[in-house]
Order: structure tokens, then C-alpha cells, then sequence
């Protein structure tokens, strides 16, 4: 056994080194299939959000999808993808923003739906729009129960965005599929170790990242 | 009404800058209640006047409030402002230019003080000079010093700091009307007093019109000009002067509404300055003290106020006390009852009871001694408002439902 792990030290030393390049360009790739996809989840978790807080059935409606949507494996629904989009980076890209939208738009229902209905009366009571109020009024109270959520999304997405190389999409993925594919061949295990520690330093780097954002974002007045 | 004549004089150099609002048959109807939340009030409100809308809960006040700027929308029914009709202009726009104030003031969390009060101005496109401007003359106008808390946070202010940052976030694009949702509601009794002495001053100095719902009865007496009782279905009970509602209930339900002990809260509405007050023998601490007994003496008067060199009052020794003297002292003695002028006599009468002198000592501009106010005075002065009460009253304005006040009448 002793000699196994040594041998795999040594080999992952190799493996890493031989690649840097290769890992890099698949971490940033990773990283930037993370991002994006958060963003766009963001802008639509926030958005469908603020279509339904008001309602109690929506608002039950949404939280069902989302409780349900968390139970569907990912690999299962990148299957699915590829029928309709093919392979490459959209059916990727769709994959992770589906699961990167559940956290978010249920912590933007929640953020929203608790935000105080008096602050929210005297904003409309002074004249300001329906849009005004939730862009300048609801949105900055509700931005940090958000933002946690964005928080869980982009530890949770690092993950599947891995799974989303299954459909030739971008990332760290790719080396752990080269893995498996060649199981037992030589650096099958160093390319899969590698990818998972990739993964993993990616979600501190971002959630670092996000908790920084999430400083510079949060109004002074309703940090805690 | 003598009290609010003269209080009316004195604002004589200030101009009246509210304008008059009438509600003309105004209802509103939920979906799926029989009966309307409101049923078709007509209410006329006098410029530049406070209005109180006082009435048990679920009695329709709020809603009748938030249909002046629709943040409820009329079922049916006009809303004019001044000579404008407001009903069906965009309800926004309508906003801005009415003052809006809830209760603990409903301020954003998120934002400065000078930035919630900045709001309105920004919406109707003030440049940032003119904001900051009327930033810090609000901040002075509701007595808080603008350096100190310009830049502090809501949750850094308490209840009642908060309460006078939403008055001036009301204020800041100098509307002609304020709206008032029980905006005392939230602080203890000692804060509320203050803050309601503060809104009889800013609007002693602006002159706008101003209606405010209340559940406090004592409350509406204390601000009011007017009283607007509510029963069920913002029917009115009973429109009127405080004065003529407490000497005078329309019903059972107004009399049951004010409570018992309405000839104390009569006293509530006076104020020191509108009552005579009776004269004293003054002296300055080192006089001859035999010199001052034997003025007091001469005047009939059972003791002598002794005034510093402002004429602010020091103690207020009795003939008695003068006798063991040979000098007047120069100590102030902190059992003085003193009162301002602009204290009620309800204020006045607590201090003579605290003292136990059965009169007290009135000072006026910069706590000058300017007389003395007995405990019969103020009987007297309950005797004369209900006599002058029961009087009828021409001018008053309107305010019915649109159902025949006689059938009304009937079902009441």
C-alpha cells in the first residue's frame, strides 16, 4: 500500500507539472462556466422572485420547483440537454444556471417576502413607483439574503459545472471524464485528484470572492 | 375658542402654506365584503388646519387617509386638493407632493438620514446643492443638530429620533398637506408628549394642512383644530372642535368614544398664555427682606417672587418665611412650581398639585417671571369653554356620508 501511494505521490507531482498549461486553461474555464452562469442566475432568480413574492400561491409554487429541481441528478439532466441543444457549451451552461437559479431564487423569495411591509408603505406613500420602490428600496434590504444565496448556488454549481464535461463543455470536468474513461490506465487517478482539488480551490477562491462582493455590496446601514 | 383664536393671531405674520382638500362622497369597497370599508364620506378639510381622524379600529380611518394621496384607490368617489382634482391623476406624481408619515416613520435601513430625506426632492429633480440645503433645514426644523446625525443610520437613532426624521423626509419638498398615520404610535408616553409638542410647533411655523389618524383620543385634543369621529364604516359620528366634541357629543358613541373625565381633558386645550394671570410682588436676592414684606403687605399677597437679574424666578417665599429673614437669599429653591406659557393648563395644574401651592409661577420669553396662575383661574377657564363651547358655531366645515344623514340617524 505504502508503495501504491508513494507511487501516486510522485506521479501526481509529474501529472501536474506535465500539465500545467492544460489545468490552468481548464480552471479558468471552470471558473469562468461558474461566474457566468451565476450571474445569469442571479439576474433570473431575482428576477422570477420578483414576479411571485407578492403572491402567496406563487411563492409556494416557486419553493415546490425549487425543492424538487434540487432532487433531480445532474448528470440525468445533462442528459436530457443534449437531445434538444446538442453538445458543447450551451447545454452546459443551461445545466448549471438551472441548479444555480434553485438556491438563489428561493433565498430572493424569502429575502423579498421579509422585507418590512411599513418601510415599503411609506416608499410608495412618498411617491415612488412600484419599480422604484423594489429597485431602490426592497432589493437593497433583501440584497444580503440574496447574496447568501448566490453563496450556496456557487459552491453547489463548482460541482456540477464538472459533471456539465460530460457534454464535451468547458472546464475541470474534462480531466476527471479522461480519468475515468481510462480507469486503472497510468494517470487515471493523478487526472481525477487533480480536477477534484481544482474544483475545491476553485469554490474557496469564489466563495472568498462573493463574500468580498458581498462587503462592498451590502448598504452600511442593514450590515450586520 | 378663545384659545385657538389666539393661537391663530399670533401665526398672523406666518402664512398659511396648506391647501384645503375635500373628499366628495368617497367609498371604497373590498371584494367579497358586503359591507364598504368606507361608505361614501364627504369631509372637508380647511387649509392650513390639523384634522384628526379619531375612531375605534376597523373603523375605516386609515383607509380614509390612504384615499387622500390613493394609496388606496377610491371606488368611488373625487379627491380635490386645493382646486384640483386629484382623482384620477397619475397616483405617484399625486404622492409627491403630499407628505406621508407612519408610524416609528418608516424610514430605509439602508440609506443615510440625509439620504431618506434627500428621496423626494431627488424624484422631482432637485440639483444636489439645493438637497443638501433643505436637508439641513429640516434636520434643524425637527431639532436635530444636521452635523450630528446627517450620516447616521436608522437603526443608529431611537424611536422617537426616527419618528422626527420621517416628518422631515415628509417635509423635505415642502408639500401643502401631510398625511399622518399614527405616527406616535411607537414611542413611550414622555417621547410622544415631545413630539407632539414639536409637530404643534413646526406647524404653529408652517401653517400646513395636516390630517392625522389616532385611536388616542387625548392625542386628537391635543393636536386637533378639528376632530373627525368615525364609527363602523367611516361613518362620522361627529365633526367638529375638539372644544364642541368634549362639552358637546353629537351621541352615545362620541361620549363613550372621549371616555370619562372630558372636563379634565378640556384643560388640555388651553394654554397658560390665553388665561389672565394674576400679578405678584417681585424682589432680587439682597433687597431688604422687611422692605419686601411690607410691599407684599400693601398688595394683599401672600408671598413674594424672587427673580434674578434676568427676571428668571429664583423661590417664592411666603410672608412667613419673609418675617425670619432680613435679606432676600440668593439660593433658587428647586420646589418653585414654574410653568411656561405655552404649557396647557393641564401641565400648569399638575405642577400645582406636584407643589401642592395651589398656584403656580408663569414665565415666558426666555423664562422671564411674567405672573402667577391660581387654581381658580383654571377653574374658571373650564367654565368658560364650555359656556363658549355650547355656543353655535357658523364656518364649520363639511362632513357627511352620502346616505341621508336621517336614516342614518334611525339605524344608529
Amino acid at each position: 500500500m505504502s508503495y501504491e501511494t508513494d507511487g501516486v505521490g510522485n506521479n501526481m507531482g509529474e501529472f501536474v507539472t506535465g500539465r500545467v498549461g492544460e489545468i490552468a486553461f481548464a480552471s479558468v474555464q471552470h471558473l469562468s462556466l461558474v461566474a457566468q452562469s451565476l450571474v445569469i442566475a442571479t439576474v433570473l432568480g431575482v428576477g422570477i422572485a420578483a414576479l411571485v413574492y407578492r403572491n402567496a400561491t406563487f411563492s409556494a409554487v416557486a419553493n415546490g420547483v425549487t425543492a424538487i429541481g434540487l432532487t433531480i441528478p445532474a448528470f440525468a439532466l445533462i442528459g436530457l440537454m443534449v437531445a434538444p441543444l446538442g453538445f458543447g457549451v450551451t447545454p452546459a451552461v443551461v445545466v448549471v444556471v438551472f441548479y444555480a437559479v434553485l438556491p438563489i431564487l428561493r433565498n430572493a423569495v424569502v429575502g423579498l417576502a421579509g422585507v418590512d411591509q411599513a418601510v415599503v408603505e411609506s416608499a410608495r406613500g412618498i411617491g415612488m413607483s412600484r419599480f422604484r420602490t423594489f429597485w431602490r428600496v426592497e432589493l437593497p434590504i433583501a440584497w444580503p439574503v440574496i447574496l447568501s444565496g448566490v453563496r450556496i448556488s456557487g459552491q453547489m454549481v463548482m460541482g456540477i459545472a464538472a459533471v456539465a464535461a460530460f457534454v464535451l463543455g468547458p472546464g475541470l470536468g474534462g480531466l476527471i471524464f479522461q480519468g475515468l474513461s481510462r480507469m486503472g490506465g497510468a494517470g487515471s487517478i493523478e487526472s481525477i485528484v487533480t480536477a477534484v482539488v481544482g474544483v475545491i480551490v476553485l469554490a474557496l477562491v469564489l466563495d472568498l470572492a462573493l463574500l468580498a462582493i458581498g462587503r462592498l455590496t451590502t448598504p452600511k446601514g442593514i450590515r450586520v | 375658542m378663545s384659545d385657538t383664536a389666539t393661537a391663530r393671531s399670533e401665526g398672523d405674520e406666518r402664512t398659511i402654506t396648506g391647501k384645503a382638500i375635500r373628499l366628495e362622497g368617497v367609498t371604497k369597497r373590498y371584494p367579497g365584503q358586503q359591507r364598504p370599508a368606507v361608505d361614501g364620506v364627504t369631509l372637508e378639510i380647511p387649509a392650513g388646519q390639523v384634522v384628526m381622524l379619531v375612531g375605534p379600529s376597523g373603523c375605516g380611518k386609515t383607509t380614509t387617509l390612504k384615499m387622500i394621496n390613493r394609496l388606496i384607490e377610491p371606488t368611488e368617489g373625487r379627491i380635490v386638493l386645493g382646486e384640483e382634482d386629484v382623482t384620477d391623476i397619475d397616483g405617484d406624481d399625486l404622492r409627491r407632493r403630499i407628505g406621508y408619515v407612519i408610524q416609528a416613520g418608516g424610514l430605509f435601513p439602508h440609506m443615510t438620514v440625509a439620504q431618506n430625506i434627500a428621496i423626494v426632492p431627488k424624484m422631482l429633480g432637485w440639483d444636489d446643492a439645493r438637497v443638501k440645503e433643505r436637508t439641513t433645514e429640516l434636520l434643524d426644523l425637527v431639532s436635530l443638530d444636521p452635523d450630528t446625525y446627517r450620516d447616521r443610520y436608522p437603526k443608529e437613532l431611537s424611536g422617537g429620533q426616527q419618528q422626527r426624521v420621517g416628518v422631515a423626509r415628509a417635509l423635505a419638498a415642502d408639500p401643502p398637506v401631510l398625511l399622518m398615520d399614527e405616527p406616535f404610535g411607537a414611542v413611550d408616553p414622555i417621547t410622544r408628549q415631545r413630539l407632539q409638542d414639536e409637530l404643534i410647533r413646526i406647524q404653529h411655523e408652517l401653517r400646513k394642512t395636516i390630517v392625522i389618524v389616532t385611536h388616542d383620543f387625548d392625542e386628537a385634543v391635543k393636536l386637533g383644530d378639528w376632530i373627525v369621529v368615525f364609527r363602523e364604516g367611516a361613518h362620522i359620528a361627529q365633526y367638529d372642535t375638539p372644544e364642541r366634541i368634549l362639552a358637546e357629543p353629537a351621541d352615545e358613541f362620541v361620549e363613550s368614544f372621549i371616555g370619562s373625565g372630558a372636563g379634565l381633558k378640556q384643560l388640555g386645550l388651553q394654554r397658560v398664555r390665553d388665561v389672565d394671570l394674576a400679578e405678584a410682588v417681585t424682589a432680587r436676592p439682597g433687597d431688604s427682606a422687611a422692605d419686601a414684606l411690607a410691599r407684599a403687605e400693601a398688595a394683599g399677597h401672600g408671598h413674594v417672587v424672587v427673580v434674578d437679574e434676568r427676571d428668571r424666578p429664583l423661590s417664592w417665599p411666603s410672608r412667613r418665611a419673609l418675617q425670619r429673614m432680613t435679606s432676600i437669599p440668593e439660593a433658587a429653591d428647586p420646589k418653585t412650581p414654574v410653568v411656561g406659557s405655552g404649557a396647557t393648563l393641564n401641565d400648569a395644574l399638575d405642577e400645582m398639585l406636584v407643589s401642592s401651592a395651589g398656584a403656580a409661577l408663569v414665565t415666558g420669553h426666555r423664562g422671564a417671571f411674567v405672573g402667577v396662575i391660581t387654581v381658580e383661574v383654571v377653574m374658571a377657564a373650564i367654565s368658560a369653554v364650555r359656556a363658549a363651547a355650547s355656543d353655535a358655531m357658523a364656518g364649520a366645515p363639511v362632513g357627511t356620508n352620502a346616505s341621508d344623514p336621517a336614516a342614518r340617524g334611525s339605524d344608529g
